[in-house]
Formats: C-alpha cells, structure tokens, sequence
C-alpha cells in the first residue's frame, strides 16, 4: 500500500457519504479511451526490508575511493549535527514559507543565511538560493542585463577560465533571451585571465564581465586589474566564487575599487555532501541598489501586530507567483534544505573554523602538487598562486592513467582533454583537509607505478 | 517590546567561541596569499559552541508546521507523506560521498538507479523519453518550452513564438514562456471549468509554438476536452506541454502521453514524495514523445548491454543543453526512485485512486456544512476549490482570515487566492496519505471558524492567536527592508 | 466607488493624464488603480530626458500583493519623475490624483484623441465590475 492508512470499512464509509459506489465512479468524468489497463513496465512493490537490502547492494558496487577531484564539488568534513538537525521533520518536510506565522523557524534560518552570505562576499544582500552555481550564474547574467541601464548590447564576456559547465549552463538558460556570451582567452603561460587581454574590447559596449576567483583552474585571477577595467567602462562585474576561499581571500565586495555588482556560486563546500552532484545549491549576493532585480526568495524582518519581532517572505511583488510574465525569473522551489544545512555548517565553523579549513586545503593541495610532481613524468603546468586545486601535466594521455588509478580504489583527478585540448595531457587534482599525508603518499605511490608501468608497455 | 522567541544567532556569538572539535588543525605554514588578495577583516558568521548550535536550530526547528507535525492540505503541493526510508537509503555513505565527475566504472549502482527511474517515469507517463537533469519543476518548464523552441526552429519554423496558457494557469507558466523569449496569449475558461474550445481554435495559427496545460487543471477538475483540445493544436502546427503538478490526481489512472502532450515535466517533490524541505530542493524531470527526443536537455543516462553511461553533447547534438553544473538532483532523484519501487505498478493507481478519495470526500464534508464549491457540479479530482466570496460579503471575513485562523486549530492553511480567477478561494489537496478522522477534523475545524465569522468575527480576523508570533506586516516589511542582521553601533 | 475627476483624461489601463499650463502633462494612476494594487511600498519613476512612446512601459509601481507596469498614455520627452516617491510611495494612495503623481512630460503632439474622458472611465468601471 502507498503509505496509504484506510481500512476496508472506511473507504465503505466514504464512498457512502460522497454517494458513489466504488472509487471508480469517481473517475467517471475522465474519457474511458483515456484510462490505463495496467502499468506492466513498473516493478511489483517492494517493502522497506526489500528496498532496503536492494539499495545496500547497490551502494556496495559503487564503494569509496579515495577523491581527489574538485572541479566544482568538494569533499569536506561535515560535522555530524549538520545533517541531524537539517533531517528534523520539522525543517526537512515544511512546506515554502508563505504563511508567515507558521514558518518562523525555516524563515529565520534563512534570514540568518543571508546575513551570513552577504558578509562572506562582502555585499549588502543575498537571496535565499538558486538551483546551484551554474545555473546562478545564467541568472545573474540576466540581472545584469535588466540592470545596467548604461549598455544596450545585452554581451556578457566570459573568460575561458570559468568552469566549463558553467559557460555551457549560462548559455542554455540565457541564450533564448538573446543575451551574447562571448569568451575571453586566458594567459597560456599563467593560466588566468591577463587585463591586457580585456584591451580588444575598449569602446564597445559590454553589459558584463565574468570573473572566476579561484578560476576553474584552481588559479588566482588578478581581481582588482579585471574589475578596475570592467568598472571604469560602467561594465557590470559578475563574481563567481567558491564560499570557503572567501574565509581568507579578499571578497567581491572589496575587488578593485567599488568592487563586483553581483555575487554567485556554489554553496556545496558549505555542508553539503557530494551525492553525485545534487542537490547543492547558488547563492547570490549584490547591493542594495539592485535588490529589486535579484530573482529569487527573500526574507526581511518586521513586526507583528503586537509589535513582536517575526520573519516574513519579503519583496514577492517580483517573483513568478504574482508578476507572472513580468518576474525577474521562474523560480518558484528552490533548494531550501541545503540553505538550512550550510547555516548550522557555517554557525558550527565560524570564521576561525572555516579559514582552519581553507587553509588546510590549501596546504594539502600544496603537499599533494608536490608529491606528484616527484613522479617521473608529471609537471606542475602554471607557476601562478592557487586556492585548492592545480593542474598537472603528464607526458602520456591522462584517461587511461586516471582508469588505472580508479581500478585501485583512488579518484585522481579530472582529465582536462575534453575542454582544455590545448593544454595537451593535463589533469586537475585537489586535496581538501579531509586528506591526511598518507594518503596523499599512496596517490603519488600508485601514480608512478601506473606512469613505470605504461611507459616499460 | 516582546523579543523574539529565539534570538538571531548572532546574538549568541562570543568572541573566541567555536565548535573546535569541528576544526581540522591550524597548518604548520600559512597560506602565502598576495596582500591585495588577501581578506582583511573576518565574515559574519557566529562564534558559538556546538551545543548552542544545535539547540538554536532545534529551537527553530519547532518552530514550523511540517507534514510530520501537521495536516497541511495546500492545493497543487501535494503535500503528502515523506517516507522515512527515501532519506535513509538515499543517504548511504556511497552514494552521498560519490563525487559527480568520479568515472562510470564507480558508478554503476548509483546509476542503475537512475536508468530506471528514467524508465519508470516513462512508463508511468506514457512519454518516450526523459532526462531528469532539471532542479525544479519551474526549470523543468523552462526546459519544455525550450525543447518546443528547439523543434519548431530545427524545422526552419522560425515564426512559432507565441505560446498559449490558460487564465488559471500558475505564474511559472507565462513566467518560463517569457524566459524562452516566447510571448504569452491567455484564453478564457468557460463557464463549466474547461478550455473555452472555440476560444481556443480562434486562438492558434501559423504563430503558435504550444499550449500549456495542467490536468487536472489548476481548478482541481479534469479537462474533459483534452483529446480535442491536442487535436486542434496539433493541427495548428502547435505542440502540448504538459505542467505536472497534479500528476498525483491521475497516477496510475491516465497518463500524460496518451492525452497527447509532447513535453512533460513531473514535479518529484510533489507526486513522488521527495521533501519540500522548507522550499526545495525539488526535481523537475521532464518527459517527451518521439518527435522532442533529440532535443532533451542532457546529460541523461544510457544502456551498452548491461552497463550504464551518461549522455552527453556527443550523444545528442540536438540538445536544448546542460542546465545544471553536473546531472541535477541526484539525492533527490534517489529518494523518489525508492519510493517508486515502493509503491510498485500497484502502488501507483492507489495512489491516484485515494488522493481522489481523500478530496471528494472533504468536498462532500464541505459540501454538506454549507461552504460553496467552485464547481459544484464536477468531480474534485486530489484537489477542490471553495470560494469565501459569499463570507467576504456577508460577513466581512476573507480567505485569508481562515486560513490564518486554521493555523490556530493545527491545519496548515489551504493555498489561498490561488487560481486567480475565482475570487476568496482555497484551493485544497489532502492527498493519499491522510485518514479519514483528519479530514473529518479539518471539516469541523471549517465549521467552527464559519460560526466564529458570524459570532465573532474581530477575534477571527485578529488571527493566528497561538503561534510564535501574530499577522504580520508585511508591507513595513517591503517598505523598511531589513534582510541581514548587522551588530549594534559600536559592537 | 473610486474618484473620478471629471477635468483629467484617463487610459483603459488606469492611467491618468492633466494638461498643465506650460504646455507640459502630468501623468498618475488612478484611484481605482491604487486601491487595488493595496499599500504601496515601491514606485519607480522615469529619469528626466527619457523619450517615451505611446503605450511604453515607463514606471513600475509595486506593491505586497502585486507590481504594475504603467504605461504612457501618450509620446514625450520627460521632465520630471516624482522625487517625493523614492521616501513615500504611500503617497500614491492617498492622493492618487494629486501629489501621488508620477511624471511629468512635454508631450511630442498635441494628439489626446485616444485618451477616455472622464465619462467615458467611469463607464468602463461600471462595466468591470467595481
């Protein structure tokens, strides 16, 4: 039964009651050539015991290698009262919060979130999420288009060093509303986007610019030349950043002089565990000046009609409900339990916890470069500062290698062939603080095995 | 002033605080950053210990109305039992812990899963094929809409931009036309609750890219039309893109695909029980008949005999795109795949055949008790609508003083004003999972507050009375935005 | 019943339009309109210079429940936006034909053909209903 409570007796009583004689009659409205005889490509029922010694057999195939990927998803320690209290009946099975008074807790679980973004990437506001980081970014490229009221072209340029997928999502959702994307090349030699490069486009006009810090490449982009460049031409400048960096990097809010106008990225690394890819969930940041553009939920504090304090939906005036073709987006679920989890993820680390866990990132990435590099065969392809991922170069194609890697239980990296053909046989690897020294040792171990073994073939 | 019942986070920090064994160690050499890149002053964020921190959420936490604490009937939510066993077996460490990018040959368990949630959607659906990358079932509309796009401009079809939509239709549907770079026509509902039809073949022509539909339509009744209805706009050149959102009505009974539809989505967190969580995440999969399948947003997964693999740019270079970083939703996705299962071919109709139980059960309640139907002489299908307009009148008591003063009986509110066109309405949904004592509760709960309205109608419209906090003001709220909590001066 | 004064014209969309003596128009939402848009918490107003068309979007005015594009009744060049409605959209409803105003603009013809008398609106809200 689908969790389904009636007894014989009651469905008896109902159908009486309604003045039916069988719940069929209650679809007698519906054409019969429309009705299904029988659902044969479904599976019979299983029970929790049978489902659940289904989905462990299948998790087993599957298993735990040691990762050592990034490339836009991170494994970081989740202390376990994250997830405890985010699965309270209470958080995991509310609805939206719309009727105000019913909903305090999610409602100040997210006001308290967005204090906590707005501040991280030094801006005056955030919104209550997105669907994820890429699909944040398509967003704010549209917000940048309502907004800067100073260019007409609707162009958005977009440096190749921002995450691939990104680039692909920002044109999927934007490109029907006739918004251009256009690339911009980064610095072979260093791997980031060099202002000089920017040059090409002074005097054209330009709605915004893209700028990932770290960029996909795990690199240190130049933020104050870029954003100086974008700001003196009254070009709109879009961050996309990844939240735990900002516990020691320079936020948005203080790039060059003025700093960005929006703010977005992938609120993952905050407590939320890989699962695949999803779900995750963006995040959005800007000024208070463009508060009004930004899609999305929002919550603001006010009064109740006995002057208490309460938390209400604010601002909806713009979204799909009520404005309908007119709203900023379409966004109407969004993903509101991993906004709660990255709260209690955020109040658990704190700021001293959380520049703990960028730096350790750091300093693995560092040990791990290092070690890999002592690896005949393996190089470290641009000498330029990194956050937590960097990119190897190997002598010979990275897939099999990575195969062979993966057969002995280690994830070692994502093979850049695919989107980054010019930078010949390359892999981008990362270590967060979850990886201890030994295990970086078995990765760089294993790897010259494989490297002697295909070379000797 | 009365203080808040739980005080904002903040406002428990203490300097130096910190839930240390949360910490990795502090590193042997720092990070040599830059100084222009460096970070000045610390984020915002709280400095407190691990058991304030869990007590402040826990606190929050009973603050909600939830479905594992409330009835919470809201029309086209579906909010219906979230089962345990979807969140524990969605989160064993091997699937939760499994990076999106790891390689196929660490994957074939995750992956079996999703392959076959693929084919049950289909199944269930009558539809061909389906990607289940989109996040939300406003993102699966935006995929439909696109996918239709896509088909007419494949076809050098260029003039097709207008897309037809109901009045009662919900906001993401013109919202996501808009956002394809369609313009949107809306036509009338007749008198009886369906498809003005003539409405609708004045309507179409050479410039009609599609119709968006519900069905149940968002007036809670079947559109008995809807074979007519795909006929003429076939025939326009049009395509059917069905809004899934009151799927639960008809699951296991119709199926979009036999109706006519071209493009589908289905909202997880509704029909197939994954959690609202407070405002998602969802999962908006969506569906198509043989002529869309090129142009289904990727990646989606494959069979090459007995192992699975993802399909990408190359697999279908017609695709509308990515819309997601990675393959959307994947925790969500697992737990409505095991719900699925648990429901099995059986399940399912009982799940269309109870949800429609539950609804016009509560409407004969209603019914009976005096309250006017929106349509009284149609069928509820897992949803109704009773319009307060004759109350509002009358008595000067409105839709949303009843559902404010439910929350003080321990209903979570009905959608209210919701479809637009009938004036003080709920909208009310059930669904399968509820007993017959609770509908019977809320039924003397409703009649309760209409004696209240005649009695005394300022203690009703004074409502909620016994929540954390009363009405709120929601237009100081928009007028004096207060959006992040900023410390005293000189704190 | 809302206000309708007879000296102003007005547009199906519940705009409103006064001839001023300088040979510049004044244009507002009507009563009828703000009362059913409820308390106003936001109103943006075109900046001075903006050339409008007849029927272009040209100010947004917002509140809980709804935001409403208005629309320019008639072509110009604007003068002046409202600055008093940056602090006090609430000025809107309370005096929707007075200093709830939201623009002023040099007309580009002296064309008003199109626009309702003030007989001609009050029959279109007799006819919707209100």
């Amino acid at each position: 039964m689908a969790f389904i409570p009636h007894t014989e007796a009651d469905v008896a009583e109902m159908l009486a009651a309604i003045g039916v004689a069988s719940i069929d009659q209650l679809f007698d409205e519906i054409p019969a050539s429309l009705r299904v005889r029988s659902l044969d490509g479904i599976p019979a029922a299983m029970n929790e015991m049978q489902i659940g010694k289904l989905m462990s057999a299948r998790a087993q195939t599957d298993g735990r290698p040691l990762c050592f990927i990034g490339a836009g998803a991170y494994e970081h320690h989740i202390p376990a009262a994250v997830w405890a209290v985010a699965t309270r009946g209470e958080f995991y099975s509310a609805y939206t919060p719309y009727q105000a008074e019913a909903s305090q807790g999610t409602l100040q679980v997210i006001y308290e979130y967005q204090t906590m973004m707005a501040s991280l990437t030094g801006m005056e506001v955030a919104n209550a999420s997105l669907y994820d980081g890429a699909s944040a970014l398509a967003e704010a490229c549209l917000m940048a288009v309502r907004a800067n009221r100073k260019s007409k072209a609707q162009r958005v340029l977009v440096p190749r060093s921002v995450h691939p997928h990104y680039r692909k999502v920002a044109s999927a959702a934007a490109g029907n509303q006739a918004v251009r994307f256009e690339e911009v090349a980064y610095s072979a030699a260093e791997g980031r986007t060099l202002a000089s490069t920017l040059a090409r486009f002074d005097g054209q006009d330009v709605t915004a610019l893209v700028i990932q810090q770290p960029n996909f490449f795990g690199v240190l982009e130049d933020v104050d030349a870029l954003t100086r460049w974008a700001r003196e031409r009254d070009i709109f400048v879009i961050a996309v950043v990844n939240p735990t960096s900002l516990a020691l990097l320079k936020p948005p809010g203080e790039w060059g002089a003025g700093g960005a106008d929006i703010v977005v990225g992938e609120g993952q690394p905050l407590g939320v565990p890989l699962c695949s890819g999803g779900p995750y969930f963006g995040f959005m940041t800007t000024r208070m000046a463009h508060v009004r553009q930004m899609p999305g939920r929002l919550v603001g504090r006010t009064v109740d009609v006995s002057g208490r304090d309460g938390f209400t939906l604010t601002l909806q005036a713009r979204e799909q409900h009520i404005r309908r073709a007119r709203a900023t987006s379409n966004i109407c679920t969004n993903q509101g339990l991993l906004v709660t989890a990255a709260t209690i993820y955020m109040s658990l680390m704190g700021p001293q916890g959380l520049a703990r866990v960028a730096a350790a990132s750091h300093a693995r990435t560092a040990e791990l470069v290092a070690a890999l590099t002592r690896v005949p065969g393996v190089r470290r392809v641009f000498p330029s500062p990194y956050f937590h991922e960097a990119v190897v170069g190997l002598d010979r194609p990275a897939a099999p290698v990575l195969q062979r890697l993966a057969d002995r239980g280690i994830l070692a990296g994502f093979d850049l062939a695919e989107h980054y053909p010019e930078l010949g046989h390359a892999l981008l690897v990362c270590a967060t603080e979850t990886k201890t020294s030994a295990e970086i040792e078995r990765y760089a171990h294993a790897l010259g095995d494989v490297m002697k073994a295909a070379r000797a073939a | 002033m009365p203080a808040l019942r739980e005080k904002v986070i903040f406002e428990y920090s203490r300097p130096g605080r910190g839930s240390r064994d949360q910490w990795p160690e502090e590193v042997e050499h720092p990070f040599k950053l830059p100084e222009n890149l460096k970070r000045q002053s610390p984020p915002l964020l709280p400095e407190v210990g691990e058991l304030e921190a869990v007590r402040h959420f826990t606190r929050l936490s009973q603050m909600n109305f939830s479905i594992d604490t409330h009835f919470y009937p809201l029309g086209s939510c579906t909010m219906k039992y979230n089962p345990k066993a979807c969140n524990q077996y969605a989160m064993l460490p091997e699937f939760l812990g499994r990076h999106p990018l790891a390689p196929e040959s660490h994957g074939q368990g995750f992956l079996t899963c999703m392959f076959e949630l693929q084919e049950m959607l289909k199944e269930v659906t009558g539809m061909q094929g389906v990607s289940l990358s989109p996040m939300a079932g406003a993102h699966g509309e935006f995929a439909g809409v696109a996918m239709i796009r896509a088909y007419h401009r494949a076809r050098s079809d260029l003039a097709r931009t207008e897309i037809i939509v109901p009045e009662a239709a919900h906001g993401t549907n013109p919202a996501t036309a808009m956002m394809c770079g369609c313009t949107v026509r809306e036509i009338r509902v007749a008198a009886d609750g369906d498809i003005d039809v003539a409405a609708l073949e004045a309507a179409v022509g050479p410039h009609t890219a599609g119709i968006m539909l519900t069905n149940p339509s968002t007036l809670g009744i079947f559109e008995r039309r809807i074979e007519e209805v795909a006929r003429i706009v076939h025939a326009a050149g049009g395509l059917l893109y069905y809004d899934g959102a009151n799927l639960n009505a008809i699951l296991g009974k119709v199926r979009p695909g036999d109706m006519g539809f071209d493009a589908i989505h289905m909202n997880l967190h509704k029909t197939f029980s994954t959690p609202h969580g407070g405002g998602g995440p969802g999962a908006g999969a969506v569906g198509v008949s043989a002529r869309l399948l090129p142009f289904l947003p990727i990646p989606i997964v494959g069979r090459d005999a007995e192992r699975y693999r993802w399909l990408a740019e190359g697999d279908l270079p017609q695709s509308i795109g990515r819309l997601s970083a990675f393959m959307g939703n994947a925790g969500v996705l697992l737990r409505a795949y095991i719900y699925m299962r648990m429901l099995g071919r059986t399940g399912m109709s009982e799940v269309g055949d109870y949800a429609t139980l539950n609804a016009n059960y509560l409407l004969t309640r209603l019914k009976q008790a005096g309250f006017e139907a929106a349509y009284p002489q149609r069928r509820a299908s897992h949803e109704f609508i009773i319009t307060l307009k004759r109350e509002a009148r009358e008595l000067d008591v409105n839709a949303m003083d009843f559902a404010k003063r439910l929350l003080d009986h321990g209903f979570h509110a009905p959608t209210t004003y919701f479809p637009l066109i009938v004036p003080e309405c709920l909208l009310i949904e059930p669904t399968e999972t509820e007993s017959r004592e609770v509908l019977d509760a809320f039924a003397d709960a409703m009649i309760r507050i209409a004696r209240e309205a005649r009695e005394e109608p300022e203690y009703l419209k004074g409502a909620p009375h016994s929540l954390p906090v009363r009405r709120l003001d929601d237009v100081r709220a928009a007028k004096q935005l207060d959006l992040t909590w900023k410390p005293k001066e000189g704190v | 019943m809302s206000q309708v004064p007879a000296d102003l014209h007005y547009t199906k969309s519940h705009e409103w339009v006064r001839k001023l003596s300088d040979g510049t128009v004044e244009i507002g939402i009507t009563d009828h309109a703000q009362h059913a848009l409820g308390d106003l918490v936001f109103a943006e107003v075109p900046d001075k210079g903006r050339v409008l068309a007849s029927g272009e979007a040209c100010a947004v005015v917002e509140s809980v429940k709804a935001a409403s594009d208005v629309y320019c009744p008639i072509a110009g060049e604007v003068t002046a936006g409202n600055p008093e409605l940056a602090t006090a959209p609430e000025l809107i409803n309370q005096d929707a034909f007075g200093r709830g105003w939201l623009l002023r603009l040099r007309p580009a013809s002296a064309a008003f053909g199109a626009l309702l008398s003030a007989a001609e609106y009050e029959e279109l809200l007799r006819a919707e209903g209100s």
